[in-house]
């Protein structure tokens, strides 16, 4: 009997495995058609002037919808962008996003530079070269560095 | 130029790097008169801090001298001493407009790690890793300082280079942690950790009006240096029960404001150590929260605790039942040093906060590894080792 025991936590997380999977499947569904937003710290008429798109943002003009709000609370201006046409689920995309090659991961980093440029002036570029030792684990943090402006949880 | 390099897991090295350049228009490059050892290094040296690639130069608190600006620099010119915040911030995003500087949206140039870490991304810092935003570090000959018109600061003519050098950042930091948890006249503040952070704190506490101020440490000199330089009480942790200290010298109410200035790696005698220790080791939680579950024991009923600690991620038997039962309010944040700075190189100037005390090794760039090691093990009464690339 004691033996057994160990299922039931083995048996629970497994329960709670496949509940989770459902539920991020049934969240990849929308993942495709979700906007990608960022907060602008400037008032609207900064952010789309004439209904002008932030720079970073015009080669996407033809591909994208934009949605441009007041903040509440004077935190400026909400900026949204998605892609006309859905995009892959998160879950079936993982090698596009591994080879930088995912739509999503451009626009995401085109909505931080926009962001940047409006509100700071410029985009921070990192120190380069960004190491002198390439190791195997080093360029696996590099990868995912190269990746990470265009991931994340916009 | 030399740069101290993180070559592995509780590896150091000096080692010749390009020299840093101007990326963008709002840099400028400063020459390193002095850098010094930090706490939080010691995490990111251990492999507590995740995204370190070897060969990253570690440092972030640090003086020196402005030698090229950028196109768009309006604030310092060729030959400025300044003292640069460890954290950089852009100056006009939301978080930096309301003074909260180290959550920055601009400047961390690897934002997914972040975000993968803490739902958000912090801002960036010097030598901090690739998740808090792969900028070089600053145990260096130079070091290339980004929107630098917001992050550096002339020293006065009559702060020398050591004592400006902690206003990089262990005295903000501390400053922070007293501000934040909103000490006031009449206040009894306890303090977690007699390094250079939380002897800043104390200090903090005094002169924003605390009645008493009892700092907890275990090494000697630390809590010698406390009583002598900073003015605040004493607890050694060895020799006494500390909750049924704090009850006895507060008339059994408890700390009104409690400040944890230990971090992920902290140290006690009993065996919840030993617990935290072997759980840390095999990855089943980051970090060791010995003082933060002390801290929120001994705290007054509907206190402040404030985490100026570093902690990088999860952590076991976190009291949360005490936080509720007991109305506590629990604080923490990475330093927002841009909203200080100004206001302590004023009252470093007036003699109303001394920091030279807590330079007690001074070594040059190439024994820098050593510098560490002294640190560390906090041999020969180390506080902290200053870094000198001139020397």
């Amino acid at each position: 009997m004691k033996k057994a025991l160990w299922t039931i936590p083995v048996a629970a997380a497994g329960v709670a495995v496949a509940r989770k999977a459902g539920a991020t499947r049934r969240s990849e569904d929308r993942a495709g058609d979700r906007w990608l937003t960022v907060t602008v710290n400037r008032p609207v008429a900064e952010v789309r002037p004439d209904g002008e798109l932030p720079g970073p943002l015009q080669r996407f003009a033809q591909e994208i919808d934009v949605r441009v709000a007041p903040a509440p609370g004077d935190r400026g201006t909400e900026l949204a962008a998605r892609f006309k046409e859905p995009t892959p689920a998160v879950s079936t995309s993982v090698p596009a996003r591994l080879a930088g090659r995912d739509p999503r991961q451009d626009l995401r980093r085109a909505l931080r530079e926009a962001k940047a440029l409006l509100e700071a002036g410029e985009v921070l570029r990192p120190d380069a070269p960004p190491t002198t030792r390439p190791t195997p684990g080093g360029k696996l943090i590099g990868l995912l560095g190269r990746r990470s402006g265009g991931e994340g949880v916009l | 130029m030399k740069a101290l390099c993180w070559e592995g897991v509780n590896k150091l090295s000096v080692e010749q790097v390009p020299d840093p350049e101007l990326r963008n228009d709002q840099d400028v490059i400063v020459r390193l008169i002095a850098g010094t050892t930090c706490g939080s290094d010691l995490h990111l040296i251990g492999g507590y801090i995740p995204a370190m690639r070897a060969g990253d130069v570690i440092g972030h608190e640090f003086v020196g001298e402005v030698v090229e600006t950028g196109s768009a620099v309006r604030r310092h010119k060729v030959g400025d001493r300044v003292v640069v915040c460890s954290f950089v911030g852009c100056g006009r995003c939301w978080y930096c407009a309301n003074d909260l500087w180290s959550l920055c949206d601009n400047t961390n140039t690897n934002p997914g790690a972040g975000q993968a870490l803490f739902g958000y991304e912090t801002a960036g810092i010097f030598g901090y890793s690739h998740a808090m935003g792969g900028l070089r570090g600053s145990h260096a000959e130079y070091v290339r300082v980004p929107f630098a018109d917001y992050g550096a600061f002339p020293v006065p003519e009559g702060i020398d280079d050591t004592s400006a050098l902690f206003v990089s950042d262990s005295v903000p930091t501390g400053w922070m942690g007293a501000d934040l948890a909103g000490v006031g006249p009449g206040d009894v503040v306890a303090v977690w950790g007699c390094g250079a952070v939380g002897q800043m704190a104390a200090r903090a506490a005094i002169l924003l009006g605390a009645e008493r101020v009892v700092c907890i440490d275990r090494i000697p000199e630390r809590l010698a240096m406390t009583e002598r330089h900073i003015g605040a009480e004493t607890i050694d942790y060895t020799t006494t029960d500390v909750a049924a200290e704090l009850r006895e010298r507060t008339g059994g109410r408890g700390p009104d404001v409690c400040i944890e200035a230990v971090g992920m790696e902290a140290h006690s005698d009993g065996p919840m150590h030993l617990y935290d220790q072997a759980k840390q080791q095999l990855r089943l939680q980051t970090d060791r929260p010995t003082a933060v579950r002390q801290a929120i024991h001994a705290c007054r009923k509907a206190g402040t605790v404030f985490i100026l600690g570093v902690f990088a991620g999860v952590v076991d038997k976190f009291p949360l039942g005490a936080v509720i039962n007991k109305g506590l309010t629990v604080r923490g944040a990475q330093m927002h040093g841009q909203r200080y700075i100004p206001m302590l190189l004023e009252r470093m100037a007036a003699g109303e906060i001394r920091t030279s005390h807590l330079a007690t090794h001074a070594l040059p760039l190439d024994q820098a590894p050593r510098a560490y090691d002294l640190f560390k093990h906090k041999t020969d009464g180390c506080v902290r080792a200053v870094i000198r690339p001139g020397r």
